[in-house]
């Protein structure tokens, strides 16, 4: 059995076209290992019997041309499940169980994947190591007591620990990108208006775009083409041609031009990192690309510029969970004590933090100061890369300014925490894609990535280059299953 | 007419001021759905069956727009005669409240989809215009209920999320009676388009009143206090009137007048601080990032402008060009689209040659007394417009005569009788024979020979007894310009 957890997706895929596993088999496999993997605390509501009854039902009548034919699925905890619980990683969300299927998730059931449970998150996504979720923090498997990143640390965890042959997180500043970088997996995140945001519980949602977490970038590919529909229930949702991404991947990438941003060699960051970034130059180089030196001027002012707009609109977003109609409630005297008292006891402290935030940036007097001047240094972020992809197709840059870190180790450091973010934001203000994949270790054997940034509906091209890229990299994860007794 | 004399002008000891008043109307869209859901929007439903999981703000719902209401706000920023902005966006206003489920009303700030534009009251002293300001969409709220439990307010989201029109005035009215004008003409228009049905016991119509004082002959503003929320133009002008006074009052005693929030209080006739600029709300307003900017262009504008009936205005104006209508006449069959629509049917049906002055006298006098009486709707007339146009007709050729016809009209409202037919039924055919009249006219002054010589002698007031007798003497029926004429004669 255990083999069966260690498969990529495409290959479970190609398994069970060939009737060579059944669903159940295969659904089993990943829940024994799920059972056994309760200290990385991935999962936040398991929905194990009721998978092996969809695996059991598939198996009766297999529908063998759908793209995930009984393929076992968790998914972040942010997507509304119907009928299933869905938290967010909150306790002001602890008993909300939706009455309705997000599209993205609706997307893959349709596909005949399988859901397992739903994957620990960072409270609402505010967070860059998991430790902001109200159900605790989440061990990354390549070490214990290290951080599996955040705010998909759930869904990198599971996905490196094989607890679910693929996932889907969400990414608004770098949710997705940097926990794959932090657990040595591949991480998607999509232009924006590419996936539904619909039934998505939203954090901030000029920025907000779900994506797939996989263990390698053909797996991506294909959870992508499941998932990128245009949604009319998203108003943002755009009507592209959306290319079939893993039927299209290839690894000939003969010059194409990668852009080198100078702007990304910042202060401080370790010599590993750098290290790290000139290896995939000379990957890039050659898989036959064509290297270009590239300036993104404004980028040093991406990082503050998204923490005004994220928790901007955050604090908008989240005013909803008020104790009045679903969710946490706590007494008070009067309503506006049982609002203080319930947004005071439902959200952690970081969620309150960017609440706080938020409400400053947008208040009379200090909007034209921070919430407007953010959006017109957005627009000239994008305006940046605009200007980039006249000559180049697309850019590279390290994921992260550095490796996991210790849990605890910057859980009282804000400002610490959100540097996490740096090189990803921007990718987010600018709504482009963006992927991360595995490029190599840190000297504490820790993966690090590497993270090809596309122009806008540009998915496939920086597909191609990840994939033709880790063919050439050759990356190889080292999961010891420590926690596993 | 002189414009003094109806002017509003509040005075004490030597000063006079002048009342400044604006209103900020919030008017429902007439649509199924909602602005940014698809739950009905039928008014008087059990509470919480029209509501979505968009309208109670569900995790992860989204609002996208209805089509229709944004064409019906184009039609009436058309109808407003106002510049239709291409280009407009949704913000979030943010507050919190209970019956306020997404935490925020989705609103428009900064960029309007209707721009200025203005609106003609037809006042005693004449024409006057008021500028519109604005006119933007945005979402209802739902509905707080605190009387039926002494612990508990229960929350009815049927409202929440149904679109609402607010439409801003620049301070251009001067008094309750301007009010009260701009509030009818504003209904009236967006009923001829069929964007708000302005029933104001139903909430579809109400508004917010800002108003504020200062010196006769002054360009200045004063301070101004927003009434909030009044359900009725009756309350509108006591509220104005009452707040007006007060302001005065407040500048006599030498004090300031606060920048406040104001409720009126129907049962005391009075108005309240509600809160002080102070207390304000601050919003936090920014573009709702769920929702693209709104655009619209040219041929969908125009599009529109197809649609549009002709309105009141232009109606009044074809009424007195081609049927010679007074403009007090014009101004009030045009007020209602349904009024216009019925007057316009009798005249079709009276056919070649009609009497429109006399129709007008029926509409107005008659039928508007049986209406309101039974306060029914024209649309809800028990006499048809086809019908009133025989009547009319019966009067105007001499077979009935007007007193008769107003028997014949009784009758007709037991449903909707031909006329034609009561008068046969009933023998009320009006009696045009010269020669029997003369009969019945001679028997008359022989059976009251003295006071024929009275009247012969200089006693005029008797003429008026000998007519009464021969009306008396025909049932009614007789033609009274033919007694007078036969009468002068033989007297």
């Amino acid at each position: 059995m255990s083999d069966i957890t260690k498969q990529s997706l495409s290959s479970l895929v190609k398994n069970i076209k060939d009737r060579k596993l059944s669903s159940v088999e295969i659904t089993k496999a990943f829940i024994d290992r799920s059972e056994k993997s309760n200290e990385l605390n991935a999962y936040i509501t398991e929905d194990y019997s009721s998978a092996l009854d969809k695996a059991k039902k598939f198996d009766q009548k297999p529908n063998l041309d759908l793209k995930l034919p009984g393929i076992p699925m968790a998914v972040k905890d942010l997507f509304c499940t119907k009928n299933i619980r869905t938290t967010a990683g909150s306790k002001i969300l602890g008993n909300f169980i939706p009455t309705y299927e997000s599209t993205v998730t609706q997307n893959i059931w349709n596909e005949g994947a399988i859901l397992l449970g739903k994957l620990n998150c960072d409270e609402f996504a505010m967070g860059s190591s998991n430790e902001t979720s109200y159900f605790g923090n989440v061990q990354n498997p390549i070490n214990k007591n290290l951080v599996p990143g955040g705010s998909s640390g759930g869904s990198a965890s599971a996905v490196a620990g094989q607890l679910t042959p693929i996932t889907i997180g969400t990414d608004t500043g770098g949710s997705i990108r940097q926990p794959a970088s932090f657990t040595g997996t591949v991480g998607l995140k999509p232009t924006y208006g590419s996936c539904s945001r619909y039934g998505i519980v939203a954090f901030a949602s000029s920025l907000d775009q779900a994506g797939p977490m996989a263990q390698n970038v053909e797996d991506c590919a294909l959870l992508q083409e499941v998932i990128s529909t245009y949604d009319p229930k998203d108003s943002t949702s755009i009507d592209f041609k959306r290319n079939e991404y893993s039927k299209e991947l290839t690894n000939n990438i003969k010059g194409k031009k990668i852009g080198i941003p100078k702007e990304y060699r910042v202060d401080g960051m370790p010599q590993e990192i750098d290290e790290l970034w000139q290896k995939g130059i000379q990957y890039a180089k050659d898989c036959g690309a064509e290297i270009v030196n590239i300036s993104l001027p404004h980028t040093s002012y991406a990082l503050p510029t998204y923490y005004i707009v994220a928790p901007a609109e955050a604090s908008s977003n989240l005013a909803r969970y008020d104790g009045v109609k679903y969710g946490f409630r706590a007494r008070g005297d009067d309503l506006i004590e049982m609002y203080e008292k319930t947004r005071s006891e439902g959200f952690g402290a970081e969620v309150q933090r960017r609440i706080m935030i938020g409400t400053y940036v947008l208040s009379s007097g200090y909007y034209d100061a921070y919430y407007l001047k953010a959006q017109k240094v957005r627009k000239l972020i994008k305006n940046d890369f605009d200007e980039a992809y006249k000559k180049v197709d697309a850019i590279l840059t390290p994921s992260t300014p550095s490796s996991a870190f210790k849990i605890g180790e910057k859980k009282d450091d804000p400002v610490s925490m959100y540097l996490n973010d740096i090189f990803t934001v921007p990718v987010n203000l600018a709504g482009l894609p963006g992927i991360s994949i595995p490029a190599g270790h840190d000297d504490k054997g820790y993966p690090l990535g590497l993270q090809i940034i596309g122009k806008a509906f540009d998915e496939q091209n920086i597909l191609n280059i990840a994939y033709s890229m880790e063919e050439k990299i050759a990356f190889k994860n080292n999961i010891s299953d420590w926690w596993i007794k | 007419m002189s414009k003094n004399k109806s002017e509003y002008l509040i005075s004490r000891k030597d000063n006079q001021y002048e009342v400044v008043i604006g209103l900020e109307v919030h008017a429902q869209v007439t649509s199924k759905s909602k602005l940014f859901s698809s739950s009905a929007t039928k008014f008087g439903a059990e509470p919480n069956t029209q509501v979505s999981l968009v309208d109670a703000a569900f995790p992860g719902m989204l609002p996208v727009i209805n089509e229709f209401c944004v064409k019906q706000a184009i039609k009436t920023g058309i109808g407003l005669k106002a510049k239709i902005n291409k280009r407009s966006v949704f913000d979030r206003k943010n507050y919190f409240y209970a019956d306020l489920p997404q935490g925020y009303q989705i609103s428009q700030f900064k960029n309007p989809i209707v721009g200025e534009g203005k609106v003609i009251l037809d006042m005693p002293e004449g024409q006057k215009e008021v500028g519109i300001e604005r006119l933007h969409l945005e979402q209802d709220a739902g509905k707080s209920i605190h009387d039926l439990d002494p612990e508990n307010t229960f929350v009815d989201l049927n409202r929440s999320g149904v679109a609402l029109m607010e439409i801003v005035s620049k301070p251009d009215l001067r008094s309750p009676e301007e009010v009260s004008a701009y509030i009818k003409k504003l209904r009236s228009i967006m009923r001829y388009l069929g964007t708000c049905d302005g029933n104001m016991q139903e909430g579809s119509l109400r508004a917010d009143v800002n108003v504020s004082v200062r010196s006769k002959g002054s360009k200045d503003l004063g301070t101004r206090c927003e009434i909030k929320n009044v359900n009725s133009i009756k309350f509108m002008q006591m509220a104005i009137d009452y707040e007006a006074n007060r302001q005065v009052d407040l500048i006599e005693e030498g004090k300031p007048i606060d920048q406040e929030t104001r409720l009126f209080d129907t049962k005391k006739n009075e108005t309240r601080s509600m809160r002080s600029k102070e207390d304000a709300h601050d919003y936090r307003y920014f573009p709702d990032p769920d929702l693209l900017p709104l655009e619209v262009n040219d041929e969908f504008i125009e599009k529109l402008k197809t649609d549009i009936p002709e309105l009141p205005d232009d109606k009044k104006k074809r009424f007195i060009d081609k049927f010679k209508l007074s403009s007090y006449e014009a101004t009030i069959l045009v007020s209602d689209i349904e009024t216009a629509k019925y007057f316009e049917e009798v005249i079709v049906k009276m056919g070649k040659n009609k009497d429109i002055k006399l129709a007008v006298n029926w509409i107005t006098g008659e039928l508007f007394a049986i209406l309101n009486s039974k306060n029914l709707e024209i649309s809800q007339s028990p006499i048809s417009a086809k019908n009133l146009a025989i009547l009319i007709n019966l009067i105007k050729n001499g077979t009935i005569s007007g007193k008769i016809a107003k028997t014949v009209f009784e009758l007709m409202m037991d449903g909707d009788k031909d006329p034609q037919k009561i008068v046969e039924e009933k023998g009320l055919k009006q009696q045009s024979d010269p020669k029997a009249l003369e009969t019945l006219i001679d028997k008359i002054i022989n059976d009251n020979r003295e006071k024929a010589i009275e009247y012969k002698q200089g006693k005029e007031k008797l003429f008026g007894f000998f007519v009464g007798q021969a009306m008396k003497a025909s049932g009614g029926k007789a033609n009274p310009q033919l007694i007078n004429e036969i009468l002068k004669k033989k007297l």
